[in-house]
């Protein structure tokens, strides 16, 4: 789960971390009254949208009158904001943060992130602010600190001294950092999050520190005890077909391509696409309908399939293990008839009575393409679906 | 022989009491495993379809002699069963539970330093030593008796790889699911170890997918000092970056964790990697003579 940059500077706000004042604003006239209650000016206007490379697509201005906030914000809202990581569609504006400017003396680098290798949370900080970290960490990666947190101890105060004497901080510039450091570990472990990135974290000019930008991700096996985060989550941030996926506890990401897979299990999700795209073909979607893949569920990811106006046919692949493939394919052929089906529909089973399966997809009367084999049903699927193109 | 389980080794079920598990325990004793018992706290004292049911995971172990567990607890109270487990000095817990918090993993994992338990998931199908003993939710009679041993982070395709190696006559000396969680147990490389010292297991299949880097350390220690033949899949080439693809674990984050990056590392490292999933059994035989 992803949070817009106004809610994420909320929460560190709540945490101690030190962050512009700012508004966010729906309209021109409350972003003028806003800029005028924040202070004197100048004022940056920041598009609220969930994507990086914003100030590159003119998502972020700076504005040196209120009328400017105004008017600044007037022409952001509305518009479609194309960024590197929206993709060639964009995103609409919907909302714009509008918060005091400062007087920039340097920029830091700083993130929390659960490492992986060590099963710990590592916190990485570097001089480089407001660059790409994969890019500092390719071409300059001594400019690079890392401290790695024992769990049952949490961020110790030693560490983020060597972190902040390392980032050049000197001065009561220490100590800000170290309060800075902590405050995002708290905020990290209180919030259950997997990332937690600040870029910049600036020097201003009057020897402060300043979260300007914060992107948060959250861990969504946690999401059950935050409650207060989930109320944040932008569902127009979000692909509508994810999102209904997600209320019928599947998991659906869609992709660009014309062939809709319906799969029990992750990895075997990932590999249908993977085998469709080895034989000629592309996947449409990674879709996992779990362990139960019961009529009603079938169902649903049928209709989420094929609300992709892209999907030219459907693979569906399920290795029955506990589940038998009667009940599966009894699922599959109702699910066929309640969205009347009218794509290529190749169906692969395997595992326990298999061959009942078959028998019920032969007799359902609808048009179903049996498969043997993963490779098979692969090549049918991307056979029939080129067909149909011709 | 096998690695992990055998015939004498000794489970009680954490959660039986719940549907999920007490239909795997039943399943798993029809399998012939030594289901020994189960721990649900306020239950203790009863018994559910034959089971004998314990408060505590150190009870069911005094009166059960168990030598593993497998975790079957919903995610928010999964960690302290794993712990629990640790701390009865059970040398094997298994955790099947999905969607446990990645924090609370960073705990278990700091807990179980210098302890002697190994554990495997959570977010896996379990552990089969065909024929003689089946601890999870993979289903028992497509696996064979033999040689080769299978590790992965998937299950269905856990179950493909099996499935493909039993059609054509190649049984399985253990397969372990190491689940699809960031933060796990046990890595491809503890489960490579095992299998290189096991004297009954030829060859191995290894199964990834994007995220992490568990393939890559893996396939170094296959390098340096596996003397078996290994065959690998990665599942993920076309999975964007940046989107969880169903397991926690399987995401592309800051460009790191390809399946291409971990295909080229396993290639360079001598292991058969499939061209597809499908082909699995056959990338062993190119390099495996039964």
């Amino acid at each position: 789960m992803n949070i817009h940059e106004y809610q994420a500077k909320a929460i560190l706000r709540e945490f101690g971390v030190p962050v512009p004042d700012g508004h966010v604003c729906y309209n021109g006239a409350s972003a003028r009254e806003w800029a005028k209650r924040l202070g004197e000016g100048p004022w940056v206007v920041k598009a609220q949208i969930h994507a990086g490379g914003r100030g590159k697509g003119g998502g972020v201005k700076l504005a040196r009158s209120a009328d400017e906030v105004r008017d600044t914000a007037r022409e952001m809202l509305g518009m479609t904001l194309r960024t590197h990581q929206t993709g060639p569609e964009g995103k609409v504006v919907t909302r714009v943060l509008v918060e005091n400017g400062c007087n920039i003396a340097r920029e830091l680098y700083v993130s929390l992130v659960v490492d992986r290798g060590s099963s710990k949370v590592t916190l990485m900080a570097s001089t480089e602010g407001g660059m790409d970290i994969e890019e500092v960490a390719a071409q300059t990666p001594e400019k690079i600190f890392t401290a790695t947190v024992d769990p049952l101890v949490g961020l110790t105060p030693f560490q983020c001294r060597q972190v902040a004497f390392s980032l050049g901080l000197s001065g009561k510039l220490v100590g800000k950092g170290v309060s800075v450091l902590q405050g995002l570990y708290k905020t990290f472990i209180a919030c259950d999050c997997s990332l937690l990135e600040i870029n910049p974290l600036v020097v201003t000019a009057e020897e402060n520190l300043l979260a300007l930008d914060a992107k948060f991700g959250f861990d969504d096996n946690a999401v059950f005890r935050h409650p207060k985060l989930s109320d944040m989550r932008d569902y127009d941030e979000e692909d509508p077909n994810e999102v209904e996926a997600s209320q019928h506890d599947l998991s659906y990401i869609s992709l660009a391509g014309n062939i809709g897979c319906l799969v029990n299990g992750a990895g075997l999700a990932m590999a249908t696409m993977d085998i469709i795209k080895h034989y000629g073909g592309d996947p449409a979607n990674f879709l996992d309908v779990g362990g139960g893949a019961t009529i009603e569920r079938v169902t649903e990811a049928f209709k989420i399939i094929l609300s992709d106006k892209n999907v030219k046919g459907i693979l569906v692949n399920i290795f029955g293990g506990i589940m038998k493939c009667d009940i599966i394919a009894t699922g599959v052929v109702e699910a066929a008839k309640q969205v009347s089906l009218n794509v290529p529909l190749v169906v692969r089973l395997e595992g326990t009575n298999v061959a009942r399966g078959k028998e019920i997809l032969a007799e359902s009367g609808l048009d179903i393409v049996a498969a043997d084999g993963m490779a098979d049903a692969a090549q049918k699927i991307v056979r029939a679906v080129k067909g149909a193109n011709l | 022989m096998s690695i992990l389980i055998h015939k004498e080794t000794r489970v009680i079920t954490q959660g039986i009491t719940g549907a999920t598990g007490l239909f795997h325990a039943q399943g798993a004793r029809e399998y012939g495993t030594q289901m020994v018992g189960g721990v649900t706290p306020g239950k203790g004292g009863t018994v559910i379809d034959g089971f004998p049911v314990y408060d505590t995971v150190r009870e069911a172990v005094t009166r059960t002699g168990a030598t593993a567990s497998v975790i079957y607890v919903p995610p928010p109270f999964a960690a302290d069963s794993i712990m629990e487990a640790v701390d009865a000095g059970l040398e094997l817990v298994c955790c099947i539970t999905e969607g446990i918090p990645v924090l609370d993993m960073v705990k278990v994992k700091q807990y179980m330093k210098g302890k002697k338990t190994r554990l495997i998931g959570p977010n896996c199908p379990g552990v089969i030593t065909p024929g003689a003993c089946k601890i999870g939710i993979m289903p028992g009679y497509i696996h064979k008796p033999g040689k080769v041993g299978v590790v992965s982070r998937s299950g269905t395709l856990t179950y493909e790889a099996v499935w493909q190696l039993t059609c054509l006559g190649l049984g399985q000396s253990t397969c372990v699911g190491i689940g699809g969680d960031p933060v796990n147990g046990t890595n491809h490389l503890d489960v490579l170890r095992l299998f290189e010292a096991d004297p009954d297991t030829e060859a191995v299949i290894m199964i990834g997918e994007i995220g992490g880097s568990s393939e890559e350390e893996g396939a170094y220690f296959v390098k340096e000092h596996m003397t078996k033949p290994v065959a690998a899949y990665i599942a993920g080439v076309t999975a964007p970056a940046g989107k969880r693809m169903g397991h926690a674990g399987a995401i592309i984050s800051g460009g790191r964790g390809t399946a291409t990056e971990k295909v080229a590392v396993l290639r360079e490292c001598g292991i058969s990697v499939a061209a597809s999933p499908a082909e699995m059994a056959q990338a062993l035989l190119k390099v495996y003579k039964p």
